[in-house]
């Protein structure tokens, strides 16, 4: 049975997590489901649009006055980097060098969870030095829950990762694995790219005004 | 197979007759006896696509019901009839006249679009802030109407008085769920938001008018609650000069006016239980000064000449005391239920004696 | 395991054991016609007790209140839970077997979807029983909804949530199984147009649900975790809602029709004997539909003011739609034209369709000059608009469809003498319930109105409009007798019932083997069964020989998954109450159940099984059938 099939580096097929119809069908089923997600966060970004510095009074902290660069640059590297690292994992999996791959997605998992104490200290300090909160305005509502989705699917993106990592670390690599493995990291894509938009549209334009 | 065809049609047949026989609707409240330019506008749009489409219907059905009937299979039949692929300049004849007649649709839609949004002359204001145009700020709340004339300074409610043969300007809001205005007679409706004020203009045809005796019915034409169908509105359209005088009248109600004691003991007893345990919300002046939002109550300057109780009610004192005394069993969730306590039938008596005396015509 | 193991008969648990835990679409699509069907009478009672309470002016028949919450529940069941768990339900039965397939791509996920939805729905209906069912319309606007009293709105938002997430997972499901698992020689055109529609309807899916699932999350933080995306006070904007909502809505009734398009498109050859007239001009147009739709949501919003260029640009997108659906119409007209019709129930069916929708057609086309909208919107003609494009396409094509699929589904065949009844009944009743509707609105009735007031001209019309409602509730009733007394008697009909079955779904054996195909037919051109009987031969040529056949395994996750987001919802929706402490420990184990059982499910090696390729000979010589 193909999935059970064992493998050499030499005959491990070019594009492993298509190798199988059950490959070929979470290849494009999975491009599919971040279609749908990237409408999910398109209408995310739009009721931020509309609802940014829209608050009760003139008290409320907008754009402008919360946001500042170094510390979102330096989160925007820490997840550029992992899907950077994530690509690697990827070529080694192509590679059939399992071992290498799950040291790369290490590294990728480090960086992401980095990513993430910074949103959390980030949050914090808005909560407490500014008094922006999800339910002080509409505002306060909608930045909270555009970036804090995308953080939730860092969250879902890093368990995901971790328990790929724990659940092959004994059985190595196959054709039935390899499919889940890349969808992981198609998926850590998307989330880059999300925050790439994060970054420009809240961030950025933010502090513009 | 005919008969199903048959049938359904019969039905239809008595579904129209029925209609007929009932008439096309009330005009105080038809959409298809439009009674000014706005509704007018939209009429003659509603009758443009009615027939475009009447004749789309026909064409469709006689093609229809010929290749039902003529290609029915015979008993016994066992022969394939020969598949036909398609047809290329069935395809374009299909597709291009169609679309022929939707531009025909098309142009008027879009230069009725714009100038039914014309409402320019609202905004151009004079140096004391008034503007020559006659406008109304229309405020809708759960389950009653604002009506609030800038120009004239008179607020009243439930009954809207207008001019007739003049563009009439609305502002119109709501002040906490989404509600929509709607007088179907005189043309389409505008939702009132919260969070944003729309306008919109109507006309009232003096002559259209006077064949619905002055008055039409208004209506809120969006889900706002379980009173939703309750909100009705009365709208009289008057010839100039009569609107003129009722404004000077209303005019006169003010502060001073509202203070004084009527003649009547029991209207004058009245208005004492009315001042203790009503004019917190309702002013009887139609110089009400309060901000929007201490407005919580319809304004009750002219009661008295008013076409309903509560919108809906028979405008009687009987019915008057009805709904005073159990408002909750007329308009289930209104805002007045259980705001000033239980009222003795002599109480009732004095305060519809009042109310019912509030004139100014 | 061999092929005998799974014929054998089950006992009753046994039965029920296999349907909670099936992950093959024959069975899932079987799920889906129950659910749905049971949800289908749900909101026909909600619709005769608005009939009954509309009857006669100034009825007390129920309150004020109770009123609100059943046009807002009868709306809500009959597009969430009623027509689109039954279209699945064909789509399922019917798009494998068309292409050639032995089951859709993810088999766990098409249960998953199915649970889904049922305890989607579960959850929604339960709050007629737990303080109050939702109360402002199905379309649920914000400022109203925000307002609403009890917990309604949150059966609401949480129940169309979950459910949501079952038919988003649908919609991928059929997107990739008809485009990575077609049989040889099935190139996209020639896939049969039910194909074609289901594959149109899932894209349109995929992209029109994130839109009301971001619209819902933001009506839930809204009323259960105190955010202000809706409220003025803190800089909200309700308008919002509008917008995603509609960006959602438009979209969803083109996913209901198209797919109702795609059973009309099968019946009118089947039982004209001949090939549909325009195949790829049909196409076409059901693409073009799909695309268009996201095109013109805000028609539904021409009184909000969102000002004259707004209203023009989408008035004139809306008239568009018209060109590719009738493009349709024509060619359904000519595909009978010339043929040799027979007037099976669901050939009636189809030929009822034809003038119904296009009546209710046109009448949105009137709906799309926005200042004549400017009267329509809001009153009963748009319910008489929508009712006659819903009931008299979409419920006509699952009626239809239900009568020409039974066989392929269940074996047997319904009886056609009962389903005349049922369709002259529900027809006649139909037209007389929403003909006179149109007038209604135009003389001046608005809609989701409790009761409307004397003298203002409005008795008659009412009043034979709820006569109308009796006659289609009489012939569900007949159809629900039809039902009961074809599964008793279960007399087996046979493969290609309907002797003239053009596509591979009438090429199998009857009932249907469980894994669809034995050998993987080879497609020579459109409606691939019919060519080769046309050259005499009564089977498909197989596209490969025999062999092993790997099945998917049952598995008994999808409903803990489904289980545990019900669960949660009931703690999101209480923690905020008084005195409710357990709510959020609820939230948070339900939460848990559901990415544990994910966790479980990501984790278990699950490869399936394979029927062996002796089995499979042995029942090509006769074994067990």
């Amino acid at each position: 049975m193909a999935a059970e099939q064992k493998f050499t580096q030499h005959t491990w097929p070019e594009s492993p997590e298509q190798a199988t119809l059950e490959g070929k069908n979470k290849f494009l089923g999975f491009w599919f489901f971040l279609g749908g997600e990237t409408v999910l966060f398109a209408s995310l970004f739009a009721t931020y649009l509309a609802l940014k510095d829209s608050v009760p009074s003139d008290t409320h902290a907008k754009a402008t006055d919360l946001f500042e660069l170094p510390l979102v640059f330096f989160m925007t590297m820490l997840l550029l980097t992992s899907s950077l690292t994530s690509v690697f994992a990827m070529y080694h999996m192509k590679n059939y060098n399992f071992k290498k791959m799950q040291q790369w997605l290490f590294i990728t998992v480090v960086l992401g969870l980095g990513f993430l104490g910074c949103e959390i200290y980030e949050f914090n300090h808005y909560y407490h030095e500014f008094e922006h909160k999800f339910t002080s305005s509409a505002f306060g509502s909608a930045f909270y829950t555009l970036v804090g989705f995308h953080g939730g699917h860092v969250v879902f993106g890093l368990s995901w990762i971790i328990a790929l990592m724990v659940r092959n670390a004994k059985r190595g690599l196959n054709l039935y694995n390899a499919p889940k493995f890349y969808l992981a990291s198609l998926y850590w894509h998307f989330i880059d790219v999300v925050w790439v938009f994060i970054f420009t549209v809240v961030y950025l334009m933010g502090m513009v005004g | 197979m005919k008969k199903k065809l048959t049938k359904w049609r019969l039905f239809t047949f008595v579904g129209l007759v029925a209609l007929v026989l009932s008439g096309c609707g009330e005009p105080f409240l038809s959409t298809l006896t439009p009674a000014g330019e706005a509704g007018q506008t939209a009429y003659d749009l509603m009758m443009l696509s009615t027939w475009i489409m009447v004749g789309v219907v026909i064409v469709v059905s006689i093609l229809f019901a010929a290749a039902v009937i003529k290609f029915r299979r015979k008993k016994g039949d066992v022969s394939i009839p020969k598949q036909v692929e398609g047809s290329h300049v069935l395809e374009i004849v299909w597709t291009v006249i169609p679309i022929l007649l939707l531009i025909i649709l098309a142009i008027p839609t879009v230069m009725a679009t714009f100038d039914l949004a014309d409402t320019k002359a609202m905004d151009k204001k004079n140096e004391d802030g008034t503007t020559d145009a006659m406008v109304v700020n229309v405020r809708a709340n759960l389950y009653w109407w604002e009506f609030e004339y800038p120009n004239q300074k008179i607020i009243t409610s439930q009954d809207l008085v207008v001019p007739t043969d003049q563009k009439v300007y609305f502002n119109v809001k709501a002040s906490d769920v989404k509600h929509s205005f709607w007088i179907p007679a005189a043309g389409g409706k505008i939702d009132t938001n919260v969070e944003n004020v729309n306008q919109i203009w109507l006309e009232f045809d003096n002559e259209k008018a006077a064949e619905a005796d002055n008055l039409f019915y208004g209506k809120c034409a969006e889900l706002c609650g379980p009173s939703h169908a309750l909100m009705d509105f009365k709208v009289r359209a008057l010839p100039q000069n009569e609107f003129d005088q009722w404004v000077t009248a209303m005019q006169a109600v003010d502060a001073k006016a509202a203070e004084a004691a009527p003649e009547d003991p029991t209207a004058a007893a009245g208005q004492e239980v009315f001042n203790q345990k009503c004019l917190s919300c309702h002013a009887v002046t139609t110089a009400d000064a309060r901000p929007e939002a201490a407005r919580t109550a319809p304004n009750l300057a002219g009661f008295g000449d008013r076409e309903r109780v509560a919108g809906i009610l028979e405008h009687n004192e009987e019915e008057l005391k009805n709904w005073i005394a159990d408002p909750e069993k007329y308009k289930p969730g209104n805002k007045m239920t259980g705001t000033y306590g239980e009222l003795s039938d002599q109480e009732l008596d004095q305060l519809a004696t009042y109310l019912m005396s509030l004139k100014v015509e | 395991m061999s092929t005998i193991a799974h014929t054998q008969k089950r006992g009753f648990a046994g039965t029920v054991w296999e349907y909670l835990t099936t992950v093959d679409h024959k069975k899932i699509a079987i799920l889906y016609l129950l659910a749905g069907g049971f949800f289908f009478i749900v909101g026909g009672i909600e619709a005769m007790m608005i009939r009954i309470q509309l009857a006669v002016p100034n009825n007390d028949f129920v309150s004020a209140g109770l009123f609100n919450e059943i046009i807002t529940m009868h709306g809500t069941t009959m597009i969430f839970l009623a027509a689109m768990p039954l279209l699945f339900a064909f789509m399922n039965a019917v798009m494998p077997l068309q292409i050639g397939a032995r089951d859709v791509a993810f088999p766990f996920i098409n249960a998953l979807g199915f649970w889904l939805f049922f305890f989607g729905g579960l959850f929604l209906n339960l709050s007629w029983f737990l303080g109050g069912a939702p109360d402002a319309g199905w379309t649920s606007y914000a400022s109203l909804s925000l307002a609403s009293e009890g917990h309604g709105i949150d059966f609401y938002a949480l129940g169309l949530q979950i459910s949501g997430f079952g038919t988003l997972m649908g919609g991928i499901n059929f997107l990739v199984t008809i485009i990575n698992m077609r049989a040889p020689g099935m190139t996209y055109m020639r896939m049969p147009l039910f194909t074609w529609t289901t594959f149109v309807a899932s894209a349109l899916i995929l992209f029109a649900f994130p839109p009301l699932t971001v619209g819902l999350f933001m009506l839930i933080f809204d009323r259960m975790f105190g955010s202000g995306f809706f409220d003025v006070a803190m800089g909200g904007n309700t308008i919002i809602w509008e917008h995603f909502f509609w960006i959602f809505g438009h979209p969803e009734v083109y996913i209901l029709v198209l797919p109702a398009f795609g059973i009309f498109s099968e019946i009118f050859p089947t039982f004209a004997r001949k090939r549909l007239f325009g195949y790829s001009s049909m196409v076409f147009a059901t693409v073009l539909i799909g695309f268009l739709g996201f095109m013109v949501w805000a028609h539904h919003m021409f009184t909000t003011g969102l000002g004259p260029v707004a209203n023009a640009i989408f008035a004139v997108a809306t008239m568009a739609i018209a060109v590719p659906t009738g493009i349709k119409i024509f060619n359904w007209i000519l595909t009978i034209w010339g043929g040799s019709i027979e007037f099976t129930v669901p050939m009636l069916y189809a030929v009822a369709f034809i003038p119904s929708f296009v009546m209710g057609g046109v009448t949105g086309v009137m709906q799309a000059a926005a200042p004549a909208d400017y009267q329509f919107h809001d009153s009963y003609f748009i319910v008489a608009h929508f009712h006659y494009v819903i009931v008299g396409g979409i419920v006509l094509g699952l009626l239809g469809g239900a009568h020409f699929y039974w066989p392929l589904m269940f074996g047997t065949m319904l009886s056609e003498k009962l389903g005349k009844i049922t369709f002259v009944l529900f027809l006649v009743g139909f037209h007389l319930t929403f003909f006179i509707q149109h007038f209604l609105g135009l003389m001046g009735m608005p809609r989701r109105v409790w009761t409307f007031l004397e003298g203002q001209g409005l008795e008659t019309g009412n009043l034979i409009s709820s006569i109308g409602a009796a006659f289609m509730a009489l012939g569900i009733i007949v159809l629900l007798v039809n039902v009961v007394i074809t599964q008793k008697k279960n007399i087996q009909v046979g493969r290609d019932p309907w002797k003239d079955g053009r596509t591979l779904e009438w090429a199998i054996p009857s009932p249907t083997p469980f894994y669809n195909f034995k050998q993987l037919p080879l497609v020579r051109g459109l409606d691939a069964f019919w060519i080769e009987k046309q050259e005499g031969k009564t089977d498909m040529t197989p596209a490969e020989p025999i062999g092993d056949i790997h099945m998917p395994n049952n598995s008994f996750v999808p409903f803990v998954i489904s289980l545990g987001l019900f669960i949660a919802a009931f703690g999101a929706m209480y923690h905020a109450d008084e005195g409710k402490d357990w709510a959020i420990p609820v939230l948070i184990i339900g939460m848990l159940i559901t990415f544990g059982a994910m966790l479980y499910r990501s984790i278990k090696d699950d490869h399936g099984y394979h029927i062996h390729k002796e089995d499979l000979l042995d029942e090509a010589e006769g074994g067990t059938r």
